[in-house]
C-alpha cells in the first residue's frame, strides 16, 4: 500500500500544483470527471479544488454540498425548483465560502430562503434573481441583509416596487452592479434612493422602467457610474434632460435604445460631460440625422455605436464619418435609409472598424462592399444578412481583403462557390452563416473545410444544394466544430452524420427535414459526439427507436431534443429517461406515441422542465399526472398546429418574399 | 334657578343664551307670572306684556339699524324715554297696589325692588351704549377700558381689560344682571347677543373643522376672552328651539324647524341668515379660553394662547382633556375623541401606509423616501401582509388584519429596531429580534415542518402554485411558532 503511494508522482506534488493542473483542465468537464475518478486522493483533491457548481436538481444538494466544501459560485439555472429547505442547506454548508449564486431560472424559493442565505453567507457578493416574477418587496428586504453584495440582477422581478429597491439601497451599500430591467413597479423614488445610498454603483440597468428625469439628476451625481442602460425608458424626454447640465462624467457606456423621446436636443445633456464615453446604443430611437450625429463629434474615446433599427440619413452617416473618434464597432442592422454613399463615407473614415453589422440594409450594392473591404481590412466580424442587391461578385472581395474575419454572416445572399473559395482564405473564421444561400454547392464548402480549420459554428439552413461530401470536408477540416445546422438540406444522408461523428466537440446538431438520415447515422453521432447537448431531428421520418437507444446510452449531456414528425415510439422515448440532463423535449406529431406510453415517459424523465406536446394529449393524460409533473417543475406547452405541406427551399423563399412585399 | 349657576359669565355661550332667551321671550307671561302673580293678581301685568313684546320687536329692528345712524340714535333715545315712562308706570302701580296686597310683604318688597333695579339698570346700559356710539373709534377702547356692569350687560360678555383680578368681583354683578332677564329690554339685548353668537357658531361649523393654529400674536387685553364650561363644550347641540326645546347643530336647521311653529317664522326675514351687523357694529376680537386649569389654552396660564373660535374650543377640549372614545374600526388601534378626526383617519387607515424601520409612518411614499434618504440606517419597512401568498389561507380575522398592516416585515436588527416596539409588538417577531440567526436556523424550520418540505408534503398531485402558497403561508406563521418559546 505504502509502496503504491510512492509510485504515484502526484503524491509528491503539493496541492497547489495539482490545483493549477486542474485549472488547466477546467475547460473540459469530462476531463475533470475522469480525473476525480482515478483514485481516492484525486477525488479528494478535486473536491477541494472545485469552486463552481451547476447542479441539476435540488435532490442532489446534500450529497453535492458535502462533497464540495469550497464552492464559491453556485449556478442554479438548471434547477427549475429550489425550495427554501434546500436553500437553507446551501446557506449552511457554504456559509463562508459562497460568493456568488445564480437563481435566474429557478423558482419556488421564497423570502425566508433568501433571508437565510443573506444572513448566513456573509461573503456573498453576487446574486442573480432574474425572472423571479413572484418575489415581492419582502424578498428584497431579505436580500438587503447581504451587506457585502456588489452585484444584483433583478431583471423581470415584476412584483417588486420602490419599497423593495429602497431596502436594497439601504442594506447593500457596496452595490456596484444592479440590473432592474422590466421591474415595472420601480420608479423614480426607488432609483433616486438607490443613487443616493449606493455611491459605488458602476453599472445600472433601468430598461423599461417608468422613470423620468427626477431620478436622472441623482444618477448623474454617481461618481463611478460607467455603464447606464436606459432602454425603453419612455418617460425620459428631451425637455427634462435639458435640466441635467453635465450628465454622468464617468460614463463609459450608454444605452438609450427605444427611447423615442430622446433626440439631438436631449442627448447632449446626458453625455456632454462624459468624455470617456466608449459605447453608445441608440437603437430604435429617433432618426440619425446630422444634428444627432453632431452631438458625438467630440467624444474621442468612442469605440462602439449601435444604431439598429433607426432611420439613418446620408447626412447623418457623413457626420459620423467626421467624428474625431475612430470607431471599432458599428451596427446599422435594419437601418432604413442606409445607401452606398452614406455607408462609404463612414467606412472610409473609420478604417479601424473591427465589427460591422449591415443586416437588412437592402439599398446597398456591390459598391458598399467594395468600399468596406477596401477601407476596413481589419474587420473581424461582418454581418451582411439579406443585402439582396449585393451580387455574387462582391463576396469575392470579402475573401480577398478581410483576412482577419472571425465571424461572417452571409445568410440569404447571392454568394456562390467562387465567393466561398475566396472566403476560405479567412483562416481565423470561427462562425460562418450560409443559410438560404441557394447558389452554393459542395465545391465552395470543400474550400471552406480546407481553409477554415478554426470553424466552430456553421449554418447551412436551407442551402439545398449541399450534399454529404461538403459535410465530410467540413468535418474533416474543422475538428473543433461545435454547432452545425443542416436543416432542410434534402440530399444529406447518414454519411454526413457519420462524418460529423468525428467532431468530438459537437454540441448542437440541427438536421430538420433531412428525410434521408436514419437511426444508423444518429447512432454514429451519439457514439462520437459525447458533448451533444442539443439535437433537433424534426421531420427526420426515418429515425425511429433504434436511434434513441444509442442516444440514451451515450449522449449523457443531452439537454434538449426535438423529435416531432419522426418515427420514434413510446419505447424509444422511454429509453431517453436514462439521460439525467434531459430537460427540454418537443414531441409533436409522433404517430407511435400513446397516452399511456407518454405518461410513462413523462414520469420516468425526472428532470424535464419543458415539454411541447400536441393539444390532444392534454385530455388524454390524467389531469392529476399533469398536475404532479407541473409541481415537479415541468412546464407544458400544448400545440395545436396543423401539419404543414412540405416546401422546397426555392418556393419557400418565394413565399417569404411575397409575404414581405 | 339654573340661570344663576350656569351663567357666571354672561353671554359667552349660545346654548345658554338660548335657554335664557327661551323662557324670557316666548314664555314671558308664564315666567313673569311667578314674581308677579305673587303680589298682584290683576291682569295689568299681563296686559303689559304684549305691549312690551311689541317694543321688544321694535327694539330688535332698531338695534339692527346701527348706532352710528342719527335716526337710530333718535330711536334709542325715544326708546329710553318710553322705558322711563314704563318704569314710572310700574312704580305708580306698586304704590297703588301697596295697600291691597298684604300677604307676604317682605318678599313682595324684594321682588319689587329687583324689578325696578333691573329696569333702571337696563336703562342705564342703553344710555351708556347710546352715548358710547357717539365717540368715534373710541367704542372699542371704551368698552375695554371701563369694565362695568353696564357694559357686560350690553355686550353680553366678560371683559378683561388688563387686570385679571377684576374677574372675581365681577361675577356676582354679572349674575345679578342675569336676573334681570325677566324684563323685556334686557331680554332684547340678550337676544341680540344671542343672534350674534348663533351667527358666529354657524359660521364656524360651516368652515372646515381644522383647529386654528397658534402663532397669532394678539396683545393681551386687546381682545375679549370668553370661557365656556365643560358641560357647554361637550353639549351636542348648540341651537335650541325656543318653543319645543329641540336642539340643532346648525342655526339654519333650527330656522327650518321653526317654520313648523307658525306662519310668523315663515317670513323671508325669519328664514334669512341673520346678517352680520355689517361693519358698523364694533367687531370686538373674541378669543376663547379653555376651562381646564393648567392648560396652556386656559386664561390663567402664564403663556396663555387663546383659541380662536368656539369650534376650536370644542375640538381642543375634546382632544386634550377627554377620553378618546372613538376607535377606528379598521385598525382597532387608533383612538380619537373628535369624531371628525376618526373620519379623517378612516379615510386613510390601511391604505397609503408608508412605514419606515424607525416606526414612523408616512401618508406619502415620496415623504418616506425623503426621510430614508436623509437618515442613515433607516430602511423602508415592508408590511408583513406582502409576504403572504395571495392564495394563502384567510385565517386572519379583521383584528389580525390590522396588526398585519402595522406589523412590519423588518429585517433590520440594528439598534433602532428596539425603539419600534410599538410597531413590532403586534407581531411575535419581537421576541426573536435578538437572535436573527437562530430565528432562521434549519432547526427552527424543522419545528415548522419545513424540513420535509422538499418532498412536497401535500398530496402528490398538487399544482405548483398551491404548493407555493402553502410554503408562503407556512412561512408566515413561522414567526408565531418560534415566538412562543
Amino acid at each position: 500500500m505504502k509502496k503504491q503511494k510512492q509510485d504515484n508522482p502526484f503524491n509528491l506534488l503539493p496541492e497547489e500544483i495539482i490545483f493549477i493542473i486542474l485549472d488547466l483542465l477546467n475547460r473540459n468537464s469530462l476531463a475533470i470527471k475522469s480525473f476525480s475518478l482515478v483514485c481516492k486522493s484525486f477525488y479528494a483533491v478535486e473536491s477541494k479544488h472545485r469552486c463552481s457548481l451547476k447542479p441539476l436538481r435540488q435532490e442532489r444538494f446534500p450529497a453535492l454540498l458535502s462533497r464540495y466544501p469550497n464552492i464559491t459560485h453556485l449556478d442554479l439555472t438548471l434547477c427549475s425548483r429550489v425550495s427554501d429547505a434546500s436553500l437553507s442547506l446551501v446557506s449552511h454548508s457554504c456559509a463562508s465560502s459562497l460568493r456568488s449564486i445564480d437563481f435566474s431560472r429557478t423558482r419556488l424559493f421564497s423570502t425566508y430562503g433568501l433571508l437565510g442565505l443573506a444572513l448566513n453567507c456573509k461573503n456573498i457578493v453576487e446574486i442573480d434573481l432574474s425572472n423571479a416574477t413572484e418575489l415581492k418587496d419582502s424578498a428584497m428586504a431579505a436580500v438587503a441583509e447581504a451587506k457585502n453584495l456588489e452585484k444584483l440582477s433583478l431583471a423581470r422581478c415584476k412584483s417588486i416596487t420602490d419599497m423593495g429597491v429602497g431596502c436594497v439601497a439601504v442594506g447593500c451599500r457596496k452595490l456596484r452592479f444592479i440590473c432592474l430591467k422590466w421591474c415595472f413597479g420601480v420608479g423614480d423614488l426607488g432609483i433616486g434612493l438607490l443613487a443616493v445610498k449606493c455611491k459605488h454603483l458602476c453599472f445600472l440597468n433601468l430598461s423599461y422602467l417608468p422613470i423620468t428625469n427626477k431620478c436622472l439628476s441623482s444618477i448623474s451625481k454617481l461618481q463611478h457610474l460607467e455603464e447606464l442602460v436606459l432602454e425603453g425608458c419612455f418617460g425620459i424626454e428631451d425637455d427634462s434632460l435639458a435640466v441635467l447640465k453635465h450628465g454622468c462624467n464617468s460614463l463609459k457606456s450608454l444605452d438609450v435604445s427605444t427611447c423615442q423621446n430622446i433626440s439631438h436636443n436631449g442627448l447632449p445633456s446626458l453625455i456632454n460631460g462624459a468624455l470617456g464615453l466608449r459605447q453608445l446604443t441608440l437603437a430604435h430611437g429617433s432618426p440619425v440625422t446630422s444634428s444627432l450625429a453632431d452631438c458625438l463629434r467630440k467624444h474621442s474615446m468612442l469605440q462602439s455605436v449601435k444604431l439598429d433599427g433607426c432611420l439613418v440619413t446620408d447626412d447623418g452617416l457623413k457626420t459620423i464619418g467626421n467624428w474625431c473618434a475612430s470607431l471599432r464597432e458599428l451596427s446599422l442592422s435594419k437601418c432604413s435609409g442606409v445607401t452606398d454613399e452614406g455607408l462609404s463615407s463612414v467606412v472610409t473614415k473609420h478604417r479601424d472598424l473591427r465589427k460591422l453589422d449591415i443586416t437588412c440594409c437592402r439599398k446597398i450594392t456591390d459598391a458598399s462592399i467594395a468600399s468596406i473591404t477596401n477601407s476596413c481590412k481589419s474587420l473581424t466580424s461582418l454581418r451582411v444578412e439579406s443585402c439582396t442587391l449585393v451580387t455574387r461578385e462582391a463576396f469575392v472581395l470579402i475573401g480577398q481583403r478581410c483576412h482577419l474575419l472571425e465571424e461572417l454572416d452571409l445568410t440569404d445572399n447571392e454568394v456562390d462557390d467562387k465567393g466561398l473559395n475566396y472566403i476560405s482564405r479567412c483562416s481565423e473564421l470561427s462562425s460562418l452563416k450560409l443559410g438560404i444561400c441557394l447558389n452554393i454547392t459542395d465545391e465552395g464548402l470543400i474550400h471552406i473545410g480546407k481553409g477554415c480549420s478554426k470553424l466552430v459554428e456553421l449554418d447551412l439552413y436551407r442551402s439545398e444544394e449541399i450534399t454529404d461530401s461538403a459535410i465530410l470536408a467540413i468535418a474533416q477540416g474543422c475538428p473543433g466544430l461545435e454547432m452545425i445546422n443542416i436543416a432542410y438540406c434534402k440530399y444529406i444522408t447518414d454519411r454526413s452524420l457519420l462524418s460529423l461523428s468525428k467532431c468530438p466537440q459537437l454540441k448542437m446538431l440541427e438536421s430538420r427535414g433531412c428525410s434521408l438520415i436514419t437511426s444508423l447515422g444518429l447512432k454514429a453521432v451519439a457514439v462520437g459526439c459525447k458533448e451533444l447537448t442539443k439535437l433537433d431531428i424534426k421531420k427526420c421520418h426515418n429515425i425511429d427507436d433504434a436511434g434513441m437507444l444509442p442516444l440514451a446510452r451515450f449522449s449523457q449531456n443531452l439537454r434538449q431534443i426535438n423529435l416531432s414528425h419522426s418515427s420514434v415510439t413510446d419505447i424509444g422515448l422511454l429509453s431517453l429517461a436514462s439521460i439525467s440532463c434531459l430537460q427540454n423535449m418537443t414531441i409533436l406529431h409522433l404517430k407511435g406515441l400513446t397516452p399511456a406510453g407518454l405518461a410513462a415517459v413523462l414520469l420516468a424523465c425526472g428532470g424535464l422542465t419543458k415539454v411541447k406536446l400536441q393539444a390532444t394529449f392534454r385530455w388524454l393524460l390524467p389531469l392529476r399526472l399533469v398536475q404532479y409533473l407541473e409541481s415537479r417543475g415541468c412546464m407544458f406547452q400544448w400545440k395545436d398546429k396543423v401539419l404543414q405541406e412540405k416546401l422546397d427551399p426555392k418556393s419557400w423563399k418565394l413565399q417569404l418574399e411575397d409575404l414581405m412585399a | 334657578m339654573d340661570l344663576k349657576d350656569k351663567v357666571p359669565r354672561h353671554a359667552s355661550f349660545t346654548q345658554h343664551q338660548q335657554k335664557w332667551e327661551d323662557p324670557s321671550i316666548l314664555d314671558y307671561s308664564r315666567r313673569i307670572e311667578s314674581p308677579f302673580l305673587a303680589f298682584n293678581q290683576t291682569h295689568t301685568s299681563q296686559i303689559k306684556v304684549p305691549v312690551q313684546h311689541g317694543v321688544v320687536n321694535e327694539l330688535v329692528q332698531a338695534s339692527k339699524v346701527q348706532d352710528w345712524d342719527p335716526s337710530a340714535m333718535l330711536d334709542n333715545l325715544s326708546f329710553l324715554e318710553q322705558k322711563i315712562h314704563q318704569l314710572q308706570d310700574l312704580v305708580h302701580l306698586i304704590i297703588g297696589r301697596k295697600g291691597q296686597v298684604l300677604g307676604r310683604p317682605d318678599e313682595l318688597v324684594v321682588q319689587q325692588q329687583q324689578l325696578v333695579t333691573a329696569d333702571l339698570t337696563s336703562i342705564i346700559v342703553q344710555l351708556i351704549s347710546t352715548a358710547g356710539s357717539l365717540l368715534p373709534s373710541g367704542k372699542h377702547t371704551l368698552s375695554a377700558a371701563t369694565p362695568s356692569l353696564e357694559q357686560s350687560g350690553q355686550f353680553g360678555g366678560v371683559v378683561f381689560p388688563s387686570a385679571q383680578g377684576l374677574n372675581d368681583g365681577f361675577q356676582p354683578q354679572n349674575a345679578g344682571g342675569c336676573k334681570v332677564s325677566g324684563l323685556p329690554n334686557s331680554v332684547d339685548i340678550s337676544r341680540k347677543n344671542g343672534n350674534e353668537q348663533n351667527h358666529i357658531i354657524e359660521e364656524h361649523e360651516l368652515k372646515d373643522e381644522e383647529d386654528v393654529e397658534e402663532g397669532e400674536s394678539l396683545i393681551p387685553g386687546t381682545y375679549e376672552i370668553l370661557q365656556l364650561e365643560k358641560e357647554e363644550i361637550l353639549a351636542p347641540h348648540t341651537h335650541f328651539c325656543t318653543i319645543c326645546g329641540k336642539g340643532f347643530k346648525r342655526d339654519a336647521n333650527l330656522r327650518m324647524h321653526m317654520r313648523g311653529h307658525g306662519d310668523e317664522y315663515k317670513t323671508p326675514g325669519a328664514l334669512a341668515k341673520p346678517n352680520k351687523e355689517s361693519g358698523s357694529e364694533p367687531t370686538i376680537i373674541k378669543r376663547y379660553s379653555c376651562p381646564y386649569t393648567g392648560c396652556k389654552r386656559n386664561k390663567d396660564h402664564k403663556k396663555f394662547q387663546p383659541l380662536k373660535t368656539i369650534l376650536c374650543v370644542k375640538n381642543h377640549y375634546k382632544r386634550t382633556h377627554c377620553d378618546k372614545s372613538y376607535i377606528c374600526s379598521r385598525c382597532n388601534t387608533k383612538k380619537f375623541s373628535v369624531i371628525a378626526d376618526l373620519k379623517t383617519h378612516e379615510k386613510h387607515c390601511g391604505k397609503d401606509k408608508w412605514l419606515c424601520s424607525c416606526g414612523t409612518t408616512f401618508s406619502r411614499k415620496d415623504k418616506l423616501f425623503g426621510h430614508i434618504a436623509l437618515f442613515q440606517g433607516h430602511t423602508p419597512a415592508i408590511p408583513l401582509e406582502e409576504a403572504k401568498a395571495p392564495a394563502g389561507p384567510s385565517d386572519q380575522g379583521d383584528s389580525n388584519h390590522a396588526a398585519n398592516k402595522v406589523g412590519s416585515m423588518n429585517f433590520n436588527f440594528s439598534s433602532n429596531v428596539s425603539s419600534e416596539s410599538e410597531v413590532q409588538s403586534s407581531m411575535d417577531i419581537k421576541g426573536n429580534v435578538d437572535d436573527p440567526a437562530g430565528y432562521f436556523s434549519p432547526l427552527s424550520f424543522d419545528t415548522c415542518n419545513f424540513g420535509g418540505f422538499h418532498e412536497f408534503p401535500r398530496p402528490p398531485f398538487d399544482d405548483s402554485e398551491s404548493n407555493l402558497a402553502f410554503l408562503l403561508s407556512g412561512s408566515c406563521n413561522y414567526p408565531h411558532t418560534s415566538g412562543e418559546d
